[in-house]
């Protein structure tokens, strides 16, 4: 069914998807470039548009606290932060999910300090990975808000109640005007019906949440916990098809190929850089070289069995990653390596590492990455982790 | 204060029912009667939220739940604002005729719970939230938080020849959640329970934040005998150690205004934590007390 088209920001489709999911609570706290998704969330209550509780939290450790809590009797809860703020809710984050609150939560890409820096990329999300969250990268505004919704359906599904991140780079997302289909509130409300669930304090059937398990039993409960999200890939799946069913986008699901199936190299990426990777695709397409880009979509659960079966077709794998585990390697490159290595004969990999802090990737940086690609393919020896788009010399 | 009022609540009417048993806290422990009672007063219908402290430690070990009514655990830092979320969640769907209700320790409460609560309070949420008192980190064995009282040795403050164990006299959360302009915030003790029941009925009714400080002694970290236990927490009162009062409608009252105290010394002297004070440092106590109380005099009579 088709909706309105409006010209928003990343940040207020986010806004817009939430208000069609109804939660009953929002517990947020400003964080740039998050800030416009929490003012639109309170002009909607103020205005009557969205019938939700607003809670003015006081930092966003209680923000996710706060959210836990309102999970915990049964209720929907929103919230959204970025960078400095999802760090300061770590401690909620590994909370929620091991108590099972199927919680949705927007993550603007922005860097960590120090040194201070608002603008995007994706140390903070990354290295909340081990959180036990699912998280999406999404690459347009229109995306975003789908992903809510979405989100909401694959978080609260019984077989998964797992918390669920969507994540959307700082400001080249956030702040960046698209024309955005917004679907009808009764199409929405069919798709995603209120939320259900026996793990809620219940005055009728009163119990005790998060409560306290030793050594006797803790393995098992976080084996549950592990197979929850390994399984919440059926969901995912799922969940793309009937909302393209009912909606008209289809995203893919865990992956999204992109000219892969005859493609010589690929390059891995996330969030807005697939979709600058894409058109340079194209661009070398035309040219006859043989590259096409993986679009991960899902880092949580990890999409193995898709990275193995596109990337494992190819003689070299590119990984971009806007972040650097310091001492290692970019983080999505590790996560592709331990997917890949699971084959009998694992292709070449590279790691590209740069966009950080707000660095524009540029169709010429990946230009360059897929040259870099070809050249490796080629049997031309590269150094396995490049920084690319620097302003110095590098010591490789 | 909308809702009506309940009636009055003593060992005859108290509910026999028990919301809080079979848990793990040591014989005598001050915060499980704090629990009982509070429970006992309000009813099945509660949300408890707990943060990691002595009473979700013993009250939640899988599966021995001690809790009969809804409670759940809360990540230290964030007593309130879980609570919070309970109350709001549960008003948004439209649950009505539940308390929700926290009980998180001094440390929880003073040091890493304070900017939560803060926060709660600011909003106005519809929680009540109960501090009980062991003056120190009992849980983890007995390290100083904001509330330990100048002269207690704790692990973290021992008494030597250079120190008389903690330095500091207790953090005053009591007016720092009054200079909010709380709706209701009171002081009590597990020693005079009466008291400390009709505070929680009042706080019941309270549309809005209610804050209960409630003294609670703790024998293994005080060194008291068990048997000892409500006894110590009422001689704190006696001696003027720790006072009874309310805030309410912008105004302090003191429930309690003794015409003469109990010696500070013999209070002092019963319990190991003190038992290495000079009469110098005992004098400090002293003037400190003094001091508290010529301004609670002036200023709440």
């Amino acid at each position: 069914m088709p909706g309105q088209k409006t010209f928003v920001s990343g940040d207020e489709a986010v806004a817009m998807g939430a208000r069609l999911a109804r939660p009953h609570v929002i517990s947020a706290y400003p964080i740039t470039p998050q800030t416009v998704v929490v003012e639109r969330l309170s002009d909607y209550v103020e205005d009557g548009s969205l019938n939700a509780e607003f809670m003015h939290v006081e930092s966003e450790h209680s923000a996710m606290s706060a959210a836990m809590g309102v999970s915990s009797v049964g209720a929907r809860a929103f919230t959204a932060t970025s960078s400095q703020g999802l760090l300061h809710m770590c401690e909620g984050l590994h909370y929620a999910s091991g108590a099972r609150f199927p919680i949705v939560m927007m993550n603007a890409n922005r860097a960590t300090a120090a040194p201070w820096n608002i603008y995007g990329d994706q140390r903070d999300s990354l290295s909340m990975l081990d959180c036990g969250w699912i998280q999406v990268y999404v690459e347009d505004a229109q995306e975003a808000l789908d992903m809510i919704i979405q989100a909401y359906r694959i978080a609260e599904d019984p077989e998964v109640l797992t918390p669920f991140m969507v994540n959307l780079d700082g400001f080249v997302l956030t702040h960046t005007y698209e024309l955005v289909e917004v679907p009808p509130q009764e199409t929405v409300d069919a798709f995603l019906p209120p939320y259900q669930t026996v793990n809620k304090m219940d005055l009728a059937n009163p119990q005790s949440l998060c409560i306290t398990v030793g050594p006797n039993l803790n393995l098992e409960i976080k084996y549950q916990q592990h197979m929850a999200m390994v399984n919440a890939e059926k969901a995912i799946d799922a969940v793309d098809r009937e909302f393209g069913d009912v909606f008209g986008r289809y995203y893919g699901g865990m992956v999204q190929g992109y000219r892969c199936e005859d493609a010589e190299v690929i390059l891995a990426a996330t969030g807005t850089t697939a979709g600058t990777a894409r058109v340079v695709v194209d661009a070398m397409r035309e040219q006859g070289h043989a590259v096409g880009l993986l679009k991960l979509r899902y880092l949580r659960p990890f999409p193995i069995r898709q990275v193995c079966d596109i990337a494992g077709r190819v003689k070299a794998v590119g990984v971009l990653d806007r972040d650097i585990s310091f001492g290692l390697e970019g983080t999505i490159y590790t996560n592709v390596n331990s997917a890949l290595s699971r084959l009998a004969q694992k292709p070449l990999t590279l790691n590209f590492v740069g966009g950080l802090g707000g660095r524009d990737i540029s169709r010429e940086n990946i230009e360059s990455i897929f040259t870099t690609l070809l050249a490796a393919a080629g049997g031309v020896s590269q150094p396995e982790v490049q920084f690319f788009g620097m302003e110095c010399a590098t010591d490789e | 204060m909308n809702k009506t009022q309940a009636k009055s609540i003593n060992a005859r009417t108290i509910d026999d029912r028990e919301f809080f048993y079979g848990h793990k806290a040591c014989a005598g422990c001050g915060g499980s009667v704090a629990v009982r009672l509070a429970l006992k007063v309000l009813g099945e219908n509660t949300f408890s939220v707990l943060p990691a402290n002595c009473m979700s430690a013993v009250g939640f070990i899988y599966p021995q739940m001690a809790f009969s009514s809804n409670a759940m655990i809360a990540p230290f830092p964030s007593t309130a604002a879980m609570l919070s979320g309970v109350a709001v969640g549960a008003r948004a769907l439209g649950i009505k005729g539940a308390y929700s209700i926290g009980f998180a320790g001094d440390g929880g409460t003073a040091d890493i719970g304070l900017q939560a609560l803060s926060g709660a309070i600011d909003r106005r949420d519809p929680i009540i939230y109960i501090c009980y008192d062991n003056e120190a980190y009992m849980n983890t064995g007995i390290q100083k938080s904001g509330l330990t009282p100048y002269g207690a040795t704790t692990t973290t403050t021992p008494a030597g020849k250079n120190l008389p164990g903690s330095v500091r006299p207790k953090k005053n959360m009591f007016e720092i959640v009054a200079a909010h302009g709380i709706d209701y915030a009171a002081t009590c003790s597990i020693g005079y329970p009466q008291d400390y029941m009709k505070k929680i009925q009042k706080a019941a009714q309270v549309e809005g934040t209610a804050y209960i400080h409630v003294y609670a002694s703790c024998p293994t970290g005080w060194g008291v005998p068990t048997e000892r236990s409500v006894d110590v927490a009422k001689e704190a009162v006696d001696c003027g150690l720790w006072f009874l009062a309310e805030y309410e409608n912008g105004r302090f009252r003191l429930n309690k205004n003794p015409r003469e105290f109990k010696p500070v010394k013999d209070y002092l002297k019963k319990q190991g934590r003190f038992r290495h004070l000079s009469d110098r440092d005992i004098e400090t106590i002293v003037q400190q007390r003094d001091a508290k109380w010529e301004k609670m005099r002036r200023e709440w009579l």
